[in-house]
């Protein structure tokens, strides 16, 4: 798109933004459209004139300035820059300066006087994007981003959103670490960040718990070569080794993504708590002694690799199913034997793929809530603790955000590693030419490795699965009384027909709102993802270490921490959302952008650089080739990033839990107010009504967009499904 | 290709038009945080909307959580009535000054441990059921063992009961700490924290959730479990072989509170709802819910299950004391250094 017409658009959103659109936000919903053009919904441009808003007069110069060059059809770069930078500031500056009690500095005391407003509504919305569109342009004319205008706009666009809804509500909550008694106290950060309670490692010594950190790092590092391995062992068996069962593998590698939290905990603790069912057996028949060793380390442990393995056997298989086997032929030919081939190929080859599984399965253990809630006993992870010192009995912000910046340290670490050990080399397998030959079968002994690992696994599954699906329709799986029932089913989900349908259970109204929720964020987050993969993979601009920085940054923070943050930052104008579904589908794409944009950078990486190049040669611009090219070679990270991110929106609950208001209650705060009431059975309920939906969605959505074919002769390869 | 573009144009202005801000209008609606079970809760909420007309939207969190969302909404609050939650975080929330002064003519109508409660926080927060601590076990699995029935604090601390205890983390959970200031004003501190040390290699688990261990006693993932006694009677009446203790001691108890809060947009109808919360009828709507607390209008009908006060032996516990913010986190560092990091 060029300069001119993007700059015109820009200018016209900003001008409806400007005339008509409602300036704030409706403070009593939709209804308050009723009253457009004056009242509550009325567009600057009528509030203006009045007089009431007169500190508002300085936009309209600002929006006006850049119309006569770009009726002319010039672009003047430097101009327009200036005036849209002036817009955003502009706009942001004096919602911050005036809120909802009046004038919030008392230096502008004086100046202003008695002045007060409401929140910015859809008006300051398409103003502010407008003026984000004029700056782009500007720098875009001014020759930089490459002089391309299209991705000036979404550098700048996407480095604005990241900084709203990621860098400032941090910063907002992690400036609390600092605060003691309301005042700046660096010493206090310092005793924070190193108490014992943190790093404390008397478990060495006697029988004491060690601190937090090394509890989390030794639980994630454990989580993450565990889960890497088991993914391995699966996709070996799945794409080298003539195995027939493919159904059951994919089975498998859906049903933990789509498991909504606490359950997989559940369902351990009726298998293996102190009175659960396999205890019993083994005391029964072996005489081994009923003991609790499955809450703690042990259990959170096995319940995350219960959910990280699938994760890392998807990454996996795409990754060996995407070597070019004409390289291991090489190998072949040249006299080398099936396991040096192995060792040699590749190994080395699947190396980003390791590691990129590794770092999910670390990554997420550190994020992970729920299970060490449920599981957790004594061993406390920092996501627990985090929690507990922000809402627990003794309330403590500045230890919490202390525990967050730990927690945030260890996460980048891991990124850190990664990058350190695959280093700068090259592992496109992708490129455009043809690429022929049959794969390696796997070497005998390995292969009975990976079967003996896997199998007992798979049954390992089933079993914690079989027991969801049991449970929801007995009495009370926990006590044994495994009576059938619906009741359970009638208590969430009972409809009535009294002329009409009138949905009477209690779990229906967060049903709704969080299949609502989690349809409008997947899109938006997928779209939004993939294009900032784009950007950071494919282009070259300022600042793009720090745009894929604050993109990383959502996921390694903890949700709680999240929640917190939001409340805080978007309570009060001029950005206030809590109360409302947007802020829950703002948290999701935020949330869960990082998934995306690995994903679309991990197969970006393998797709070879010439095909753009080639595009670009014809005279393809950045849109075309973005839409010609890359999108239908990414479109498998498309389907991930569309199925992971509402999968997660419908599963995610820690960065929700405060964030849910009475009109948009989620399904997730919803299961965990019965696992706290200790009414296991209608958990597990309602986690088999959400299994079920997230199940038809998954594969609908594949469906619907398609699965890649990257042509091969030989063997049909099935999509590289990186990063789900 | 058009139909699946339709499609997505409607799902997206559907989803807008749901986003768009809303927020409750100023007639005849009301938002109340409630921190009680959540089939209580409903019901309640249900039978106000019944009895005054006004639309009840309602939140259920626990009583931590919902004390950080009035703490983080404090600038501007979204929530009229905090109702129900163990009294602690609303004698904080009193103190914060983040609720405000309101005298119910009810009040005449309360037992007088609610209207002492009340009087302490300067009439901003009120009383509305009390629940004595005690504990509860299981019995299958203590026949199975030949163990003694516990009747005491004391007893818990006996060997037989090695890795057989499971109580909260008073760091997490107030019904924790009610033992804590509870041991603390029964037996001095000094002894109180022996005895905690000796509990300590007793107990397998500190949970985070305060009426956790109450399900792990009904289901024997522990034997002993110590909870308010109202948690254990809903396992009971739920068919859980368990037997509740009130230890012979002598125990505390926790009174849940209802505050209003400060900025409420909807003050008128937040005063109608707690007149109405404190009057006998809609107290008696717990026990309907299987939440078997004292209701605090004496008045109210006493649920048949709930453990009476008279057959406990409560202590006078000195809320204003042992709630405030100083006392707790030196007892809660107390118990950390001593109890909590001693190896077991």
């Amino acid at each position: 798109m060029g300069a001119l017409s993007l700059a015109r658009l820009a200018l016209a959103v900003a001008g409806l933004g400007l005339l008509l659109l409602p300036w704030h936000g409706l403070e009593g919903g939709v209804a308050d459209i009723a009253s457009w053009p004056g009242g509550a919904a009325a567009p600057l441009v009528a509030l203006l004139p009045g007089g009431e808003r007169w500190w508002l007069w300085p936009l309209v110069p600002l929006l006006v300035a850049p119309l006569p060059a770009l009726a002319a059809g010039r672009v003047p770069g430097r101009l327009l820059a200036a005036c849209g930078a002036g817009a955003i500031a502009w706009v942001f500056l004096q919602g911050h300066a005036i809120g909802l009690r009046g004038v919030a500095w008392p230096v502008l005391e004086p100046w202003l006087g008695e002045v007060r407003q409401t929140s910015l509504g859809w008006g300051a919305a398409a103003v502010l994007a407008g003026a984000a569109g004029l700056v782009a342009t500007g720098l875009a004319a001014r020759g930089r981003f490459g002089g391309d205008a299209f991705i000036a706009f979404l550098v700048v666009g996407s480095a604005g959103l990241l900084l709203l809804f990621v860098f400032v509500p941090l910063l907002t909550i992690l400036s609390a670490a600092v605060v003691e008694d309301g005042r700046l106290a660096p010493a206090a950060l310092a005793a924070r960040v190193t108490t014992p309670e943190a790093w404390s490692l008397a478990c060495l010594a006697d029988r004491q718990g060690c601190g937090v950190v090394w509890n989390t790092l030794a639980l994630a590092s454990l989580t993450g070569v565990l889960s890497t391995l088991l993914g391995l062992a699966f996709a070996l068996l799945a794409a080298r080794g003539n195995v027939r069962a493919m159904p059951a593998f994919r089975a498998m590698t859906i049903l933990p993504l789509i498991t909504p939290p606490f359950v997989v905990s559940l369902s351990l603790i009726v298998l293996f708590g102190r009175t659960g069912l396999v205890t019993g057996w083994m005391w029964e028949w072996f005489g081994i002694p009923r003991t609790r060793w499955i809450y703690g380390l042990p259990g959170v442990l096995l319940a995350q690799v219960l959910a990280q393995a699938p994760i890392a056997f998807v990454l996996l298989e795409g990754a060996v199913r995407a070597i070019g086997p004409s390289l291991e032929e090489a190998a072949s030919t040249m006299g080398a034997r099936r396991f040096t081939v192995f060792r040699t190929v590749t190994w080395p080859l699947l190396r980003p793929a390791l590691a990129a599984a590794f770092l999910l399965g670390f990554v997420e253990s550190l994020a992970d809530f729920g299970n060490p809630l449920v599981l957790g006993g004594d061993f406390d992870v920092l996501s627990t603790r985090i929690f507990f010192a922000i809402a627990g009995a003794r309330h403590d912000p500045g230890q919490a955000a202390a525990l967050a910046l730990l927690l945030l340290m260890l996460t980048f670490g891991a990124f850190a590693l990664q990058a350190l050990w695959i280093g700068k080399r090259r592992y496109t397998t992708v490129t455009g030419k043809g690429d022929s030959g049959v794969p390696a079968p796997l070497p005998r002994g390995l292969k009975f490795v990976c079967g003996a690992v896997a199998w007992p696994w798979m049954a390992f599954t089933a079993a914690v699965y079989g027991i969801i699906l049991v449970g929801g329709f007995v009495h009370d799986i926990g006590r044994g009384d495994m009576a059938f029932t619906w009741r359970h089913f009638l208590t969430g989900f009972e409809v009535e027909w009294l002329d009409g349908m009138a949905f009477r259970g209690s779990a229906w109204d967060s049903l709704f709102t969080t299949i609502q929720v989690a349809a409008v964020s997947a899109p938006l987050t997928a779209g939004l993802g993939i294009l900032l993969a784009w950007l950071l993979a494919r282009q070259s601009f300022p600042g793009r270490r720090s745009l894929e920085f604050m993109t990383m940054l959502s996921f390694a923070i903890p949700g709680t921490v999240v929640g917190v943050s939001y409340i805080l930052a978007f309570n009060v104008p001029p950005v206030e959302l809590t109360g409302t579904a947007l802020i829950l589908v703002i948290c999701f794409v935020f949330r869960n952008l990082p998934v995306g944009v690995r994903g679309g950078i991990a197969a970006l990486a393998q797709i070879d650089r010439s095909l753009d190049e080639a595009s670009a040669t014809m005279g393809g611009g950045a849109v075309q080739t973005l839409r010609r090219v890359i999108l239908p070679l990414l479109r498998p990270a498309i389907v991930a990033a569309l199925a992971f991110s509402f999968v997660h929106a419908m599963t995610a609950v820690s960065a929700v839990i405060f964030l849910v208001s009475a009109r948009h209650n989620l399904a997730t705060v919803y299961i965990v107010g019965r696992v706290e009431a200790g009414e296991m059975a209608l958990a597990i309920a309602y986690s088999t009504v959400l299994i079920l939906i997230m199940l038809a969605v998954v594969l609908g959505i594949e469906r619907l967009v398609g699965r890649a074919q990257i042509g091969r002769r030989a063997v049909p390869a099935t999509p590289m499904r990186a990063g789900a | 290709m058009v139909s699946r573009r339709t499609l997505a144009a409607a799902a997206v202005a559907g989803a807008l038009a749901a986003a768009l801000p809303g927020v409750a209008r100023a007639q005849g609606q009301l938002t109340v945080y409630c921190s009680v079970q959540e089939e209580w809760c409903r019901p309640m909420m249900a039978a106000f909307e019944r009895a005054t007309g006004v639309r009840v939207a309602m939140t259920r969190r626990s009583s931590g959580e919902t004390m950080t969302q009035i703490r983080a909404e404090a600038a501007n609050p979204r929530g009229d009535v905090w109702w129900g939650g163990t009294g602690d975080p609303h004698m904080q929330a009193a103190q914060e000054n983040l609720t405000v002064e309101y005298r119910s003519p009810r009040l005449s109508e309360l037992q007088p441990w609610a209207v002492r409660q009340a009087e302490q926080t300067g009439f901003r927060t009120v009383g509305i059921y009390a629940g004595a601590l005690g504990y509860s076990y299981n019995a299958t699995e203590l026949a199975r063992r030949r163990i003694t029935a516990p009747r005491c604090w004391a007893d818990l601390a006996r060997p037989e009961f090695r890795g057989e205890v499971q109580v909260a983390d008073p760091n997490t959970s107030g019904t924790a700490y009610t033992m804590l200031a509870t041991l603390v004003q029964i037996m001095g501190e000094e002894p109180a924290f022996t005895y905690l040390r000796a509990l300590h290699q007793n107990v397998n688990q500190y949970t985070r959730s305060g009426a956790a261990p109450a399900r792990a006693a009904a289901t024997g993932e522990t034997l002993v479990g110590i909870t308010f006694l109202h948690d254990a009677v809903t396992q009971k009446v739920g068919g859980a072989p368990v037997e509740l203790v009130a230890p012979c001691e002598g125990t505390g108890y926790e009174i849940g509170s209802m505050s209003i809060i400060r900025g409420a947009r909807n003050m008128e109808n937040a005063r109608r709802f707690f007149d109405w919360a404190l009057t006998a009828e809609a107290q008696a709507l717990g026990a309907e819910a299987r939440s078997y607390q004292l209701p605090s209008n004496r008045n109210a009908p006493i649920p048949p299950q709930a453990p009476r006060f008279e057959d406990v032996r409560l202590i006078d516990y000195d809320f204003a004391r042992w709630g405030s913010s100083q006392e707790r986190t030196r007892l809660l560092d107390r118990w950390q250094r001593e109890v909590r990091a001693a190896a077991r």
